[in-house]
């Protein structure tokens, strides 16, 4: 210990050491949410190769990139599989959450540290699994491992998979816990409650499903590889099970789920737009408690998903009225976040350009969210690329673009480094313009009548699908692009500085890259978040001593 | 009287600890108190996700139940009331040891922790042992579905008479078997979990006595006697008065 004492006046910031074994075993949150970071971005790739296969596929009426429709199926199956388990639902929370979340709060650590590199550990069981399927066979039962179909009549590895998302729900549940349990116990004095970032309020409301969601699904599951091995009656009606009954405990987790991908993004923008808008985040009591609520309410609206299942007419009406109330909270957030621009001094830095891209496409998202939670228009376009371009506007479009933009906005803060501007607008640009050319035909296929999983089409839907694919190639590169630059910028030198962006939030007063125990003093806490004035911002400006919050750079 | 609070360095290099000593504060905490809060929160959350595990099969449970009263009822005749009303006990003895070791650990009563904590790992597994015996008996009954499954003898007259769904009859027992069988492994891991405290107790390895970590070990097994006192009503005595 004497050693480093003496080398006290070097800075030992987190990323110090560089053996394998340091990263493997280690307790830090930082490394662990990097670790996080390494693996989902694999898993992305993977998801996101699944998918160029498909737009490929769906470049032509008739079959002819692959050899079968069976193929197509297995596709859509791994595409979800990877997408929804191993990318979305770790993403932001496992990944900024664990880097931010004792930082945001003035903690040394997460409550427990080891349970936490075990969540990873499991993650890897789950997705080595998920792996194996891949390359041995795949699935295709759809992600939603839909009865009697998945137990009795498919003849792909079914039991693997499930084995699969039992697994990695252990790693989202032992997640979720530690974050909720951190939360409580061990803010810094002065964070109280309504002192919090409001990303940390989002990932608290994620947490809480991830804590009483998951174990749903994970028993839902258990059941379907129970009546697959043994052969007998749980969900088959032939053996005097219900299916719907299988669909309702799916469902239960699987629409909460949801809201584990975009609460997070949410929470995520909540720090971006009021850093870029040098204002104060209007109305934060209401966003804080709107991802609460969203969070309460998202447990009751599951039924949604099978309103042409067979369930009874009038559930099928409370749930549809329970769908639109939801719409409350998410409008409000929306609502919140446009009233900080105004007046803002606004600057389109990468992080911004993210968000905002997040703000207008998870609106179009949430819209037609609404017209599928009533019942006429959703027996109309039910399992059609409506449903798809909805989704895909949510996840894509909302999770994927607050990661992307989280990502952005805390690099610096995680490397030490700052990435090339100029690529990083760029990649933003192309990302929304990619993802509106290849969803937003969805929307028109769907309404036209074009049903989901299907590997051939008639041809008068061609147009449409040519677009779409395009749309996919060119949201490929913006995917790409950022992984470049970003890697790039680890050959600089370390020279972001502590608070690039000119942002409030204790993870903005350490170092960057932080130090092991993230503050060389343990923080007090003495203002409320978000203390930004815009007039101080064009002061700045205007006698050319700041740059209105933007990079310093040497 | 404070005490400088022992840190994980100290152990890891090898100065004695003793039960007299405070408990180890980890480097994340601030205190021994938010410690102890942090760690009984994250067993309290983790009993939530429990109940949630279970809720999925009661659910399922509960509607096979009211959508075929009459084959669940049956079914149900077949369960060893007997047994199952000797278990009741012996768990909710068990959950009485281990309230007592958690207290003996709290006084610090070194010696008395040691045999409460071997008391309720004698109740566990005989709780498993008399589980076992209703198992075999359930065995060579031949109601095993998935191995050995058929309607017995007495009841096939009564499910053609009245049109009752077979597939409902079945679907008693593998329920019964999955949530029996998932509750005895719960079981199972709190027996070694037990054994763990335990032994560590013995080789004096927690500074302060470990009442936290012991805590935290009886809340886990008051839920898994919690769960049972669930599953035996539900199983066992929905249809015993007629």
């Amino acid at each position: 210990m004497s050693a480093v004492a003496v080398e006290f006046q070097e800075r030992e910031d987190y990323l110090q050491e560089y053996t394998l074994k340091s990263w493997l075993l280690t307790t830090d949150h930082k490394r662990i949410g990097l670790l996080y970071m390494a693996t989902i971005t694999l898993f992305f790739f993977i998801g996101g190769a699944t998918a160029t296969v498909m737009r490929l596929e769906l470049m032509t009426p008739q079959g002819d990139v692959l050899y079968s429709p069976d193929a197509y199926n297995r596709l859509f199956t791994m595409h979800g599989v990877v997408m929804i388990f191993f990318f979305l639902v770790p993403s932001i929370p496992a990944v900024l959450g664990n880097f931010l979340i004792p930082i945001m709060i003035g903690a040394r650590d997460l409550a427990f540290p080891i349970l936490n590199l075990l969540s990873w550990y499991i993650l890897m069981i789950g997705g080595a699994i998920a792996l194996w399927i891949l390359i041995f066979g795949g699935i295709d039962t759809g992600w939603t491992f839909y009865t009697p179909f998945s137990t009795m009549f498919s003849n792909t590895m079914v039991v693997p998979a499930a084995a699969a998302v039992f697994i990695t729900g252990f790693s989202s549940i032992l997640t979720g816990l530690n974050f909720i349990v951190t939360i409580h116990t061990m803010r810094a004095p002065g964070m109280t409650w309504f002192r919090l970032p409001l990303f940390v309020w989002a990932i608290y409301a994620t947490s809480l499903i991830q804590v009483l969601a998951t174990p749903v699904v994970a028993i839902a599951i258990a059941l379907v590889a129970v009546e697959r091995v043994l052969r007998v009656g749980v969900f088959d009606p032939a053996l005097g099970g219900d299916p719907i009954l299988f669909q309702h405990l799916f469902w239960f987790y699987s629409h909460p789920v949801v809201y584990i991908m975009v609460l997070p993004g949410m929470g995520v923008v909540a720090e971006i737009v009021p850093c870029f808008s040098r204002r104060p985040i209007f109305g934060y009591r209401f966003i804080a408690f709107s991802s609460i609520a969203i969070a309460v309410l998202g447990f009751l609206v599951w039924g949604h998903h099978m309103f042409v299942s067979g369930q009874s007419m009038y559930a099928g009406m409370i749930f549809s009225m329970l769908s639109y109330l939801i719409a409350i909270p998410s409008a409000i957030k929306v609502f919140n976040w446009t009233a900080t621009l105004y007046k803002g001094s606004v600057r389109l830095d990468t992080p911004m350009l993210y968000a905002l891209g997040f703000i207008g496409l998870f609106t179009l998202g949430g819209l037609t969210g609404l017209m599928l939670a009533s019942l006429a228009i959703d027996v109309h376009v039910h399992d059609t690329y409506f449903v798809v371009a909805h989704f895909h506007y949510i996840m894509v479009g909302g999770a994927v673009m607050a990661y992307l933009g989280g990502i952005h906005f805390w690099w610096p803060k995680m490397s030490g480094r700052m990435y090339n501007e100029l690529l990083g607008k760029l990649s933003a640009l192309i990302v929304f313009i990619g993802f509106n050319l290849t969803f937003f035909p969805q929307f028109v296929l769907g309404y036209l009548g074009m049903p989901r999983r299907y590997y051939e089409y008639p041809p008068e839907f061609q147009v449409l699908n040519v677009m779409s694919t395009a749309g996919a190639s060119i949201l490929a590169v913006g995917y790409v692009l950022p992984l470049v630059y970003l890697l790039l910028s680890l050959r600089n030198p370390p020279d972001a500085g502590p608070n690039p962006w000119r942002a409030t939030g204790l993870e903005w007063q350490t170092t960057s890259p932080p130090p092991v125990h993230n503050f060389d003093e343990p923080p007090v806490v003495m203002e409320d978040p978000y203390a930004y004035s815009p007039e101080a911002a064009e002061a700045l400006d205007d006698n050319g001593t700041g740059d209105g919050g933007s990079t310093l750079r040497r | 009287m404070t005490m400088e609070p022992v840190t994980a360095d100290r152990r890891s290099a090898g100065k004695p600890i003793a039960a007299e000593d405070e408990p180890i504060l980890e480097v994340q905490f601030d205190d021994l108190e938010q410690q102890h809060e942090a760690s009984m929160l994250g067993m309290w959350l983790f009993l939530a996700t429990e109940v949630l595990f279970f809720g999925g099969l009661i659910t399922s449970y509960a509607v096979y139940r009211s959508t075929s009263p009459r084959e669940v009822a049956l079914a149900s005749h077949h369960m060893k009331v007997g047994l199952g009303c000797l278990n009741t006990v012996i768990l909710l003895g068990s959950s009485l040891t281990m309230a007592l070791a958690v207290r003996a650990s709290q006084l610090r009563a070194h010696r008395d922790l040691l045999w409460w904590l071997g008391g309720t790992m004698v109740l566990g597994t005989l709780f498993l042992g008399v589980k076992a015996i209703e198992y075999t008996a359930e065995y060579q009954e031949n109601l095993v579905p998935g191995w050995n499954f058929q309607i017995p003898e007495e009841n096939r007259a009564t499910i053609e008479q009245e049109q009752l769904n077979p597939g409902r009859f079945q679907m008693f027992f593998v329920l019964y078997f999955f949530m029996t069988g998932l509750h005895a492994i719960h079981l199972i891991i709190g027996i070694a979990l037990v054994g763990v405290m335990a032994y560590l107790s013995w080789r004096r390895w927690f500074s302060g006595g470990g009442a936290t970590q012991i805590e935290v070990t009886g809340l886990y097994w008051h839920f898994i006697d919690i769960v049972w006192v669930f599953l035996y009503p539900l199983l066992y005595l929905i249809d015993v008065h007629s």
